[in-house]
């Protein structure tokens, strides 16, 4: 089989998807990032490498997602690409017609609109990741609920509770108020997922003409409390495309697909990455009162990438970084 | 008395400048810095915005150089800059930095009442002397604004990546080390030069981008994460609305210097979305949007501190400017952060879509018609 891996390397999860000839999606890896990068990118090349029949020829890879430059060096991308033209990328062919992406992942959330099937205006969290994944999570773990379990309870509410939104952090005392109050569970979950959906329109929906079809993607679209709670404010159907919590790897998929048909063959390094030592470190140049955090990556001891330095003096001494568009 | 004052991007050259020429003895800050935005954080007020923190921080390091008088800029109006001077010397006080405190109201009716404030910082020098300095500080702010408009044309064609900041720092230094009118003139020319002999390649195609909002987060990069230098390097050349020489012109000078773009400009042109000022540069940030979308721009990104109250006016008035002139805006909200990654994401996806709406536009424009 031939065909292109598409690999997202988020703050949460790291989703790695393979893609065949006629981009047809073929196989998905979802793994927990658990703040290691280097070891869930080997770790999902591997199991995605176990599934996939032998004799496989990768013809173009692509990364995204906040940890796309060091994926990138690690593997050999032919396209290294933000979040953001990945999941457009990838709702626009999964779901024809689509005009407006919600997707809330574990520390940022974002609203894309696209007319005619390309990007017209996009916004994305600043300042503050209250209303994003990991705030859900941890407000299940307190509660002692399991994550997966969280949405179900939340569709079982009679009377949803108000729970500010604002800030995560007030939402969680609000939260705490109301449950010592004696509001059950599923209202408390419930009133959470409104006012975690208030604060993404408030914020990041600020100003955009929602239109239908809506899609609801990344991983919070797996939280059917939050899907619903969406529904209720919009007044418009929400749908949650399959694959929806590994759609920025499937537009990184799907970008590589363009990139080498444009650059020609691919740099892929092969699956053997999955196996070979690296070690990503950082340090502060004190050349001048930038300060810059230099990160240096380095494979079996040899230093591949170095980025973070403003004026290029690190970042340029690599020979071997060639720069991937 | 040894001078020091608040750095905001290149202004140190001005500034030095003009008080060197009355043989002030100044004391520059070290340039803001992750240790300058900590000792602002841990003694401002947390709810203030950035430039206070900031500001607090170059002041306590210039105390640390020597530093024992402050020159501020005030104001009067809806944006609490206006009271930063006082907040700013308070708290140094409390903390034990025994400054003296100079500050410099914006004249409201005559250059004069400017005039007046320096000559009392210079010691009592003559009229003619004053007037020199202020128009050798204003001088040298032209000069650097020529080399920031030439690296924003250089930085996205440039052939060797970051060879136009490097000419950028070199230009500067030329110019921030000229002490006459003489020299300056020379110093100019020779900037002129250094910025013309970056490599770049000329027909390469890039986007046009207007940086829009707050005056602070616009001309200080460290407060702005070096957005001019990261849009630049993701191939846009950048404009931005305010220029260092423009702002005095327009402050100090109440526009007496006929024949440069002005804030009256820009604030003509925000009706009918915003009739009236909102305080800070919440106008002109409506109306220089207004200028780019008109002036054939692909797209604009707007910065502002964390709780600025006149460009979140703005900030929600923007998309209806963005939805009329069919420009796409992107808005950037600047506090403590350091991390430039977040905000590399965002400008590299917003610098995609301007391309794909570019490369649409062009094809739509190539269709012969009866095909």
């Amino acid at each position: 089989m031939k065909g292109y891996l598409g690999i997202d390397v988020g703050s949460v999860s790291t989703n790695i998807v393979f893609l065949d000839e006629d981009f047809v999606i073929r196989e998905t890896v979802y793994l927990r990032t658990q703040g290691r990068p280097i070891e869930a990118v080997q770790g999902g090349l591997k199991e995605i490498a176990g599934r996939l029949p032998p004799g496989l020829t990768v013809r173009g890879v692509g990364t995204t997602g906040s940890g796309r430059h060091l994926a990138g060096v690690m593997v050999g991308a032919d396209t290294v690409k933000n979040e953001i033209t990945t999941h457009a990328m990838a709702s626009s062919q999964l779901v024809p017609g689509v005009q407006t992406i919600l997707e809330i992942g574990g520390q940022d959330s974002k609203m894309i609109i696209l007319r005619n099937g390309v990007v017209s205006d996009f916004a994305m969290n600043t300042v503050c990741a209250a209303g994003t994944g990991s705030f859900l999570d941890q407000q299940a773990a307190r509660l002692n609920i399991p994550i997966e379990e969280f949405g179900d309870i939340a569709l079982n509410a009679e009377a949803p509770v108000r729970i500010a939104g604002r800030c995560a952090v007030f939402a969680e005392s609000d939260m705490i108020h109301k449950q010592q109050m004696g509001c059950s569970l599923p209202d408390i979950l419930a009133g959470l997922c409104e006012a975690l959906v208030r604060n993404y329109l408030n914020n990041v929906g600020k100003g955009k003409e929602i239109l239908p079809p809506a899609v609801f993607q990344g991983g919070v679209a797996a939280n059917s409390g939050m899907r619903k709670a969406f529904e209720k404010a919009l007044g418009l159907p929400v749908q949650v495309p399959p694959y929806y919590n590994v759609m920025g790897a499937v537009g990184a998929a799907l970008l590589a697909g363009e990139a080498v048909y444009r650059a020609g063959p691919s740099r892929f390094k092969g699956f053997a990455v999955a196996e070979a030592r690296f070690a990503a470190g950082s340090f502060e140049c004190t050349g001048c009162a930038n300060q810059c955090e230099v990160v240096q990556v380095t494979e079996e001891g040899v230093v591949i990438a170095r980025w973070g330095d403003r004026c290029g003096k690190w970042s340029s001494a690599v020979n071997e970084q060639k720069k991937i568009g | 008395m040894r001078v020091t004052f608040p750095h905001m991007g290149n202004l140190y050259i001005s500034v030095r400048a003009m008080l060197e020429y009355l043989k002030v003895d100044v004391v520059i800050p070290p340039a803001s810095s992750r240790h300058t935005l900590t000792l602002g954080a841990k003694y401002g007020p947390e709810f203030a915005c950035l430039p206070l923190k900031l500001n607090l921080g170059n002041f306590i390091e210039a105390h640390g150089l020597g530093a024992d008088t402050i020159i501020m800029a005030g104001g009067c109006g809806p944006c609490r800059f206006g009271y930063y001077a006082q907040v700013e010397h308070a708290i140094l006080q409390d903390l034990g930095y025994n400054f003296q405190l100079l500050i410099l109201e914006p004249p409201e009716r005559h250059i004069s009442e400017l005039l007046v404030k320096i000559r009392r910082i210079s010691g009592n020098q003559s009229w003619w002397q004053v007037g020199q300095a202020l128009r050798f500080g204003y001088l040298k702010a032209r000069a650097v604004d020529e080399v920031e408009a030439a690296a924003f044309k250089a930085r996205p064609r440039e052939t060797v990546p970051g060879s136009s900041d490097v000419a950028r720092r070199k230009a500067l230094n030329v110019i921030d080390r000229a002490t006459s009118f003489r020299n300056l003139a020379d110093a100019a020319d020779e900037a002129r030069t250094i910025m013309a002999n970056v490599a770049v390649e000329e027909g390469r195609p890039v986007v046009r981008v207007g940086i829009v909002g707050e005056i602070y987060t616009l001309l200080e990069p460290f407060a702005n994460l070096n957005l001019e230098v990261h849009l630049g390097r993701m191939g846009a050349e950048v404009d931005r609305a305010i220029y260092m020489s423009e702002w005095v012109n327009d402050h100090l000078f109440l526009g007496l210097l006929k024949g440069m773009r002005s804030r009256k400009e820009a604030c003509a042109a925000a009706p009918p979305y915003l009739r009236h000022t909102v305080g800070g540069h919440g106008q002109e940030t409506v109306g220089s949007a207004v200028n780019y979308a008109r002036a054939g721009y692909d797209g604009l990104v707007q910065v502002l501190p964390f709780t600025c109250m006149p460009e979140i006016i703005a900030e929600s008035i923007l998309p209806v400017v963005s939805a009329d002139f069919n420009l796409p805006v992107l808005t950037l909200v600047m506090d403590e952060h350091t991390g430039e990654a977040g905000m590399n994401t965002r400008l590299e996806a917003f610098i995609d879509l301007l391309w794909r709406r570019k490369k649409q536009r062009e094809l739509e424009s190539e269709r012969v018609p009866g095909y």
